[in-house]
């Protein structure tokens, strides 16, 4: 286990992504300084915390640009409806474009394997501990996808509404799913991944007749934290409001071809 | 925002760092955190003892220098104090707010051997 970027020994990194696993080396007997230090000393840092996670999605994003490949983050707390929501989407719109996903949980390649089920390829990142995807892991995932140019790709971020929010993976945008089961007051208590969202789905529409959820206010709370977050309502079980959703793909997908040429 | 993830991120840095600065042992780490960034002090601290322990900043000490949130408002043409990412402006109630500092989560400076 590589203690710099937390992924296995022994991958190769044939991709250019800003690689630099600088393992520190161990100091024991041999180690020496330089003859006229000091002990303690200051060491000027000023360096910011996400920086790394931050290069290695530049360079997913400048991967993505390059290629013509619209990458979104869905990210959500567990149980939301994400792979669902995925496996529905793809046999909707796989005549029409190229689409892989990456799917990232803490254990199991369950989900990758319900998209697998849907004839796309589909990478699976177990994050084991962790409760986010970050980057490099991404990038990874990247060379095993091998996606073709102008496909969609789909990033299942782990279920979990508080740290995905900070990682960055170079996605072009964070769609938040919250289903209706959740609470309405969901984008005020997690303010975060609301802010860093561009798109929110509430989910589960087809439950809303047995619940109390009120949709008016749970948008209302939404625009508070993000007054530019726009709001699709749909179900992923029964496909009503699934065609805005398609309509949205269509239309990212559209600009980014504009983009790429 | 999670803490325990954050300090993984502070220990890499403090080990890619090692080698470049010539140190085998960090005393203390200065962290700026702005009051806008998410971090919660308290949890951040605990999660740092476990995370630093075995390493080459085990017992090291976290010294938190926090920076108020600041954002510039549009319509006033002016920076205004904010507490929280998602506040209104505090004098027109706008929410044409760009946050300008205190959203920040760097390391300082460290004090090694
Ligand atoms: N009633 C209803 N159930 C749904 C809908 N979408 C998903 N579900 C159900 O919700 C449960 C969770 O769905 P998943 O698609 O596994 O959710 P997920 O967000 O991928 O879950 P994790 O990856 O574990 O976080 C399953 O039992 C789905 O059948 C929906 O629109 N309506
Ligand atoms: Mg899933
Ligand atoms: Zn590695
Ligand atoms: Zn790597
Ligand atoms: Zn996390
Ligand atoms: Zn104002």
């Amino acid at each position: 286990m590589c203690g710099v970027c937390g992924c296995g020994e022994g991958h190769d990194h044939d991709h250019d992504h800003p690689h630099d696993h600088q393992h520190p080396h161990a100091h024991g007997a041999a180690h020496s300084h330089a003859p006229g230090l000091s002990p303690m000393r200051m060491v000027q840092i000023e360096q910011d915390i996400l920086a790394k996670n931050n290069r290695y999605a530049s360079e997913n994003r400048r991967h993505f640009g390059e290629h013509g490949i619209l990458a979104l983050n869905l990210v959500s707390s567990p149980g939301s409806g994400k792979t669902t929501l995925l496996t529905e989407t793809i046999s909707r719109l796989q005549n029409d474009v190229a689409i892989t996903v990456i799917e990232g949980d803490q254990q199991t390649a369950r989900d990758a394997e319900r998209i697998r089920a849907t004839g796309v390829s589909a990478v699976q990142i177990n994050t084991g501990k962790g409760c986010h995807l970050d980057a490099h892991r991404v990038g990874h995932a990247l060379e095993t996808l091998q996606a073709q140019n102008h496909s969609l790709l789909f990033i299942e971020n782990v279920g979990n509404l508080v740290c995905p929010s900070a990682f960055d993976l170079g996605e072009a945008h964070k769609v938040v799913i919250l289903s209706v089961t959740e609470g309405e007051d969901k984008p005020i208590k997690y303010p975060d991944m609301f802010h860093a969202a561009d798109l929110m789905i509430l989910n589960k529409i087809d439950l809303l007749p047995y619940l109390d959820f009120n949709s008016e206010e749970c948008i209302q709370f939404a625009k508070q934290v993000n007054p530019k977050i726009k709001v699709l309502s749909l179900s992923a079980k029964t496909g009503e409001g699934m065609d805005n959703w398609l309509q949205w793909l269509k239309a990212e997908l559209a600009l980014q071809r504009i983009a790429y040429v | 925002m999670h803490e325990m993830s954050l300090c993984e991120s502070i220990l890499q840095v403090l080990e890619q760092q090692a080698e470049a600065q010539h140190y085998h042992k960090v005393k203390t780490v200065w962290l700026e955190i702005g009051a806008l960034a998410g971090v919660e002090a308290e949890a951040l601290r605990f999660c740092f003892d476990i995370v630093m322990q075995g390493s080459l900043a085990e017992q090291a000490c976290l010294e938190i220098i926090e920076i108020p949130g600041q954002a510039w408002c549009l319509p006033c043409a002016d920076n205004v104090a904010v507490q929280q990412l998602y506040d209104l402006c505090p004098h027109c109630g706008s929410h044409q707010l760009q946050v300008n500092s205190g959203d920040q989560m760097r390391i300082k400076e460290l004090e090694v051997e």
